[in-house]
Parts: C-alpha cells; structure tokens; sequence
C-alpha cells in the first residue's frame, strides 16, 4: 500500500525538457511510475523519454486524466507552476525545486486553503513508494519493501537512513520527503496522519532537524492520536544560532528550533531518538522490538 | 541577508516610515562634519554591524558637543563590540550613524516577522520596547499582540488601529503609528523581507511616531529579484570563508574548530557535524558540497578548509543517492591532487566515508590512489571516531 500515491497513480513533470527533470523522468519511468505527460509552454508536440508534453498543465490533464504532478520548474517560476497544478484540480503535488522565495509559498498557501490539492515540499526529495511509484528524485535502489514509514526533512539524510533500515532487513512502504523549507505543504503530523491509517505500515522513522516547531507539535500529536511506534532523529545539536545550515529552515531563530527542545519533546512522549546518524538503523530496530513486531517487519 | 541599521532606516523612510534624521560616518572627520550637518543639540553616535544589543555593550553614545561626537567616534571606529549576538569574539565596528537625538515619551517593539506554522506574516507589537522580544515571549507572553496577516488583503486598517489601541498609544499618535505599520508591512512584502523590526519605536514628547531602531532581514532566494538589496551586503559583516565558498557554489558555515567536514546533503551535512562532536572532536565547520561536485568544487572545498591552517583533519562522508560514489571518489583524488604541493600528499588527513551507488568502484579507486593521506573508512561511525582521534594525536604531537 503505502500512501499518496501507487503505481497506478497518472503523473505529469512540470518542466519536463529541463535537464533534471528529464533526467530524473527516466529514473520514475523505470521505477515504474506512471508518467502520462510532461509540461513546458510553448513545446507542446514534443517528447522526453517517449511522454507527450504539453504547453498547460491543463491541456495535459484533459488529454491524460493525470492526478499527480512532480515540479522541477526553476525557483523563480515554481511558485506559480505549484499554482497551475493546483487550479487543474490536481489531488497531489511534488514540489522538488529548491530556493523558492519565501514570500512565494505565503501566497500558494493561502491560495491552496480550502482547495483539494495537498502539496509535498517544495526543496524536498518527493517521495517513493517500495515497488509502487516515486515520484521526485529518491534513488529506487536502495529500498526493500516492508512495513515502515520514513518521513524527513531532508534529501540525502532520507536516503542514508533508509538505506540504514534496509541493511538492517528492516523494509519500508513509504519514504516522504518533506522538504527543508520553512513554509511548506505537507508537514510532519499531515504525513504521519496518513501513516497512521495506512495498513501497511507498522511503524514510522521521522526525520527532523534545527528550526521551527514542528516536531515539538508532532511529538504532541503522536502522544494524542498515534497508533504506531515511532523513532526518530534530529539533525542539528552543534548548530549555532542564527546560521543558516544549508537548508532555508534549518535555522535557530529567537531561541526556538534547537534540537535539544525536540529531542526533549520527542523523550518526553516516550519516543526513541537516534544519538548519532550512524545509530538511526538501529534505534528503528530497538523500537520494533520495544513494540513487539520487530519479527513483523523482519523482512528478510 | 542582513544589512546595518542606517539603510534599513533609509529603506524605511522611503515607505513613510518617520526615522530619526540620520548620516553614515567610516571616519572622525566624517563624524563630526554629519552632526555639524544635523545642527542637533543632542547627538547620538551608533556603531553599525549586523547584531543586536550593541546598547549594552556600549555602541551606543550621546553627545551634546562636536567635540564629544570626535570622541566618541574615534573610541567606537575600530573597536571590537561583543554584544549578546556577536558570540565571544565580537564584531569590529567600520561605520557609525550619526544621528539627531529624540525626545522620547516612551518606547514600544513592533515587528513584523514570517510565521511557519500559519504560513503567513505577522504583526507583533509590545510595550515593552527595549526588551528583547524573545525575553518578553518567556516572561510575559500576554504582554505580546499579534496580528496575522492575510496575504489576499494584505495588512488591514483595522489591524493597526487594534495594535495601536492595544498598545495604549497616545490618542494624538494613533493614526501616525497606522501609518507606521502599514510602512513596514509594504517595505516587508515589497523588498521580499524575513524580518522588519523596530524595537524600539517611540512615541515623541510631540506625539510623533519614530523609529528609534531598525532592522531588516532579507530572503536569500528572493535577492535574484532585489539587485538593490544585494548592493548593499557589507563584506565586513560577513565571515571570508563563508563568502569564498558561496561564490564557489558551496554551502559553509564556520564552527570555529579544528576537525573540518565535506558532506553531501545539507540534513547530512549537519548530523555529520553532530557525530563528530559526539566522538569528542571540535567541528570545524558545516559543508554541503551538493550533488553534483566536481572536481574543482571539491578542491575549492579543500581548499577553504585548509585556509588559515584551521582544518588539522578533514571527514569526507558522503551518501551517493543520485550521484555515483565512483564519480565522487575520482573527484576526491583529483581535488587532493590539485590541492597538494607535491602531486601526491596533503597536509592533514583525510578520511572519507563512502555508500551508495557504485560504491565498491569508489572505494577502489580510493583504496588505489596514490595521495597520502587519503584514508577509507569501513563506515560512518569509524570514519568520524578516526579523524577525531588522528587530529587529537596531531594536536598532542604539536
């Protein structure tokens, strides 16, 4: 099962004639992904790796009946492709493009209120689906399909703690990259809400870092209404404040977003956190075997 | 981005924003010729650099003569600040803004800043002006008010005047403080701002609204629309390695220690840093080098973290999702190559972790190179354990 999407979901590539994107077509073309259309304005008529391209998102719903959609317009106009995509009634959007103004995504969230879209990133990996779909930039290979659920902020620690759980036998159903900004679409309680009721997954790796509440929230979200282990791990004790780590929200500001204040929020609702990112493979492990079903997603 | 109080001021006025009249001075002369300018009894002579609680720390002094503002300026130009913001080793102080003084009948915060769980801008206001905001929200957080703000309508009337009454202002300077905020809100949005802070503003024994103190941070992605922001950057203000590795593509934040990293992925990038201080080392810095590093990029990388003899070991750890550890590993071997004096050894050693794709090409070619000093590491744990233990021996043996 897994969540969002599965391989029968239509998704169309904004910005498909780009370099990465078209590189990175093929990589879900392969992976299995249903890609039924690209967008560029103004080469409709064209192909990337065998998929029609269109010059509107809409023209290319109407021909294709798509329902997903992964952005890699660049960052001065991605803003509003996440807008067209919205307006074409889309159920979901992957923003992977990084370096969006900030004051962009204030205006797409409050324009998304209300709508049916559910937005994931941007400045994420997007996500994937074990032997489904991905739809993004995560690399298929280092998955094994199973039964827990990753959800982080950040790309390459994604791929690292992934590929952790599955050196461990551990499989996984979903990996979901949030992204690294600090206005977004999905955020961690929307993604563990969706773990939550997905059937397959029995357990849940969240991956936080420095900046903002959200994982304080969802640590007090988890204490309220989650039906699954969880552990986690957070990026950022040694940041100071102030200073921008590489991604826009990863930032220490007024005191609040350090990771000690997360680790304490997550500690105190009993969930383990990894004390390095060497040692993520195996907090998941002991958490699995903490809730008895580390058998259950022994996958090999 | 940040920039120094004076142009955040001249960028304000220019929204309608009252600011005290003011002059940037870099020297004595300069100084004494801007308040011999403002013809002001009382003059306030401010150091400019980019951190707050310079008031405290003695940035800020009052002079009613020309000769106390010559004074006053020659002890600041120059000066190391270390205020509560500038960590231990403080902030040089290179320009100053003279300005006319004000009567002050009480001072008051506003500010206007982006919230990341409502997604939108807000206006925060308190009487308490002076007082560091974040010490006002632990004490007495019913003492701050907020107005959330709509993106589809902007800030509205109604919200200025609640803030205004809310703040028990004056009833003379009601309307001058509506039109205050709604000049921050259109310099806020228009300018692509961060943060637009005035704390404090005063209310004037003439009932006018100023602002006493300004300070605005920009949006680093939006800057490719503001090129009128970007001119104003102090290169002062900003760390050398830091901006040499910016314009190399690179993403690095100095931590002032001696155990240099190199990492792929900004959240590795930093839980890199994390271990590293976990297995007792000093981090000498944050680097993400991106996906698609070179190997010119990997040498400026090198390079950056070798400057100054800050770096006495280097952690190379790198996680090969979409790019290929073979590619990075040849990367590794030239960069070191095009590094070294000699063709063939670096000053310090360097330990790089690799997994992912084709990562047994990788460390083959690792393993084959010639570069001394070039160690491969079994895994991420053993590779941070053993850069922190060789850089402690090199330290021990120094």
């Amino acid at each position: 099962m897994g969540i969002l999407a599965d391989k029968d979901t239509k998704v169309i590539v904004q910005g498909i004639t780009g370099k990465a994107a078209s590189f990175h077509t093929k990589a879900m073309l392969e992976y299995g992904t249903k890609i039924v259309a690209g967008v560029t304005p103004g080469k409709a008529g064209q192909t990337v790796e065998g998929v029609p391209v269109y010059n509107t998102v809409r023209d290319a719903v109407d021909a294709t009946g798509a329902t997903a959609s992964v952005i890699y317009v660049p960052a001065p106009y991605a803003a509003d492709a996440i807008l067209e995509a919205v307006d074409a009634g889309l159920d979901l959007v992957v923003c992977i493009t990084e370096h969006i103004p900030v004051q962009d995504m204030v205006k797409v969230r409050r324009y998304m209120e209300g709508k049916k879209t559910r937005l994931v990133g941007p400045n994420c990996p997007g996500l994937l689906t074990v032997d489904g779909c991905k739809l993004g930039i995560i690399p298929g290979y280092i998955h094994r399909k199973g039964h827990v659920g990753v959800i982080s902020r950040s790309g390459t620690l994604t791929y690292e703690a992934t590929y952790q759980l599955t050196e461990a036998g551990i499989g996984q159903t979903t990996a979901i990259g949030i992204g690294g900004d600090p206005i977004k679409g999905t955020d961690f309680i929307d993604a563990l809400k969706l773990f939550n009721e997905d059937e397959d997954t029995y357990a849940i790796l969240m991956i936080g870092e420095i900046g903002g509440t959200a994982e304080e929230d969802a640590a007090k979200w988890i204490h309220a209404n989650m039906k699954k282990p969880v552990a986690a791990f957070i990026a950022g004790r040694q940041a100071p404040p102030g200073k921008r780590m590489g991604h826009a929200g990863a930032i220490i500001a007024g005191g609040k977003g350090t990771a000690a204040d997360k680790i304490r929020a997550l500690n105190a609702v009993g969930i383990e956190v990894a004390d390095t990112v060497a040692q993520i493979g195996d907090t998941v492990v002991d958490t699995l075997k903490r809730a008895g079903i580390y058998d259950a997603c022994h996958t090999c | 981005m940040n920039i120094h109080e004076y142009q955040s001021k001249q960028i304000l006025s220019q929204y309608g924003v009252v600011v005290p009249e003011g002059i940037p001075a870099f020297s004595v002369s300069e100084a004494v010729a801007a308040a011999e300018r403002l013809g002001s009894d009382t003059v306030v002579v401010k150091a400019q650099i980019h951190a707050g609680g310079r008031g405290k720390a003695g940035g800020v002094k009052i002079a009613h003569s020309l000769r106390e503002v010559a004074v006053h300026a020659d002890e600041l130009l120059g000066k190391t600040l270390v205020t509560k913001q500038t960590g231990p080793q403080g902030k040089v102080v290179h320009r100053l803004l003279i300005e006319a003084g004000a009567s002050i009948k009480k001072e008051y915060y506003l500010s206007i800043v982006l919230d990341r769980s409502t997604g939108r801008a807000v206006m925060m206001g308190s009487e308490e002006g002076g007082m560091e905001i974040e010490k006002v929200a632990a004490t007495m957080p019913e003492k701050i008010l907020k107005e959330v703000i709509d993106p589809a309508v902007g800030l509205m009337p109604y919200q200025c005047s609640r803030m205004a009454y809310g703040l028990h202002l004056p009833k003379p300077a009601i309307r001058k403080a509506e039109r205050f905020m709604q000049g921050l809100y259109a310099a806020f949005t228009d300018k692509d701002c961060t943060l637009v802070e005035t704390n404090p503003f005063v209310v004037t024994t003439e009932d006018d609204v100023v602002a006493l103190d300004a300070k605005m941070n920009f949006d680093d992605n939006a800057l490719f629309r503001h090129p009128e922001i970007d001119m104003l950057r102090d290169p002062n203000e900003e760390n050398k390695k830091e901006r040499e590795a910016a314009k190399a593509g690179l993403n690095y934040v100095d931590l002032g220690g001696d155990v240099a990293c190199m990492v792929n992925g900004a959240g590795l990038a930093m839980a890199t840093v994390d271990i590293i201080k976990y297995f007792g080392g000093d981090p000498a810095n944050f680097l993400d080098v991106g996906g698609d590093s070179t190997p010119e990029k990997i040498a400026t990388a090198f390079r950056i973290m070798l400057e100054g003899n800050q770096a006495r070991g280097i952690f190379v750890n790198i996680f090969g999702g979409i790019n290929r550890c073979d590619f990075v590993a040849r990367g590794i071997v030239e960069a070191a190559r095009m590094v070294s004096n000699d063709g063939k050894s670096l000053p310090v050693p360097v330990v790089v972790r690799l997994e992912g794709t084709n990562v047994e090409l990788g460390r083959q070619i690792l393993r084959e190179s010639d570069i001394e000093n070039v160690i491969l590491a079994e895994s991420m744990e053993s590779g941070a354990e053993s850069i922190v233990r060789m850089v402690k021996e090199s330290e021990a043996a120094a």
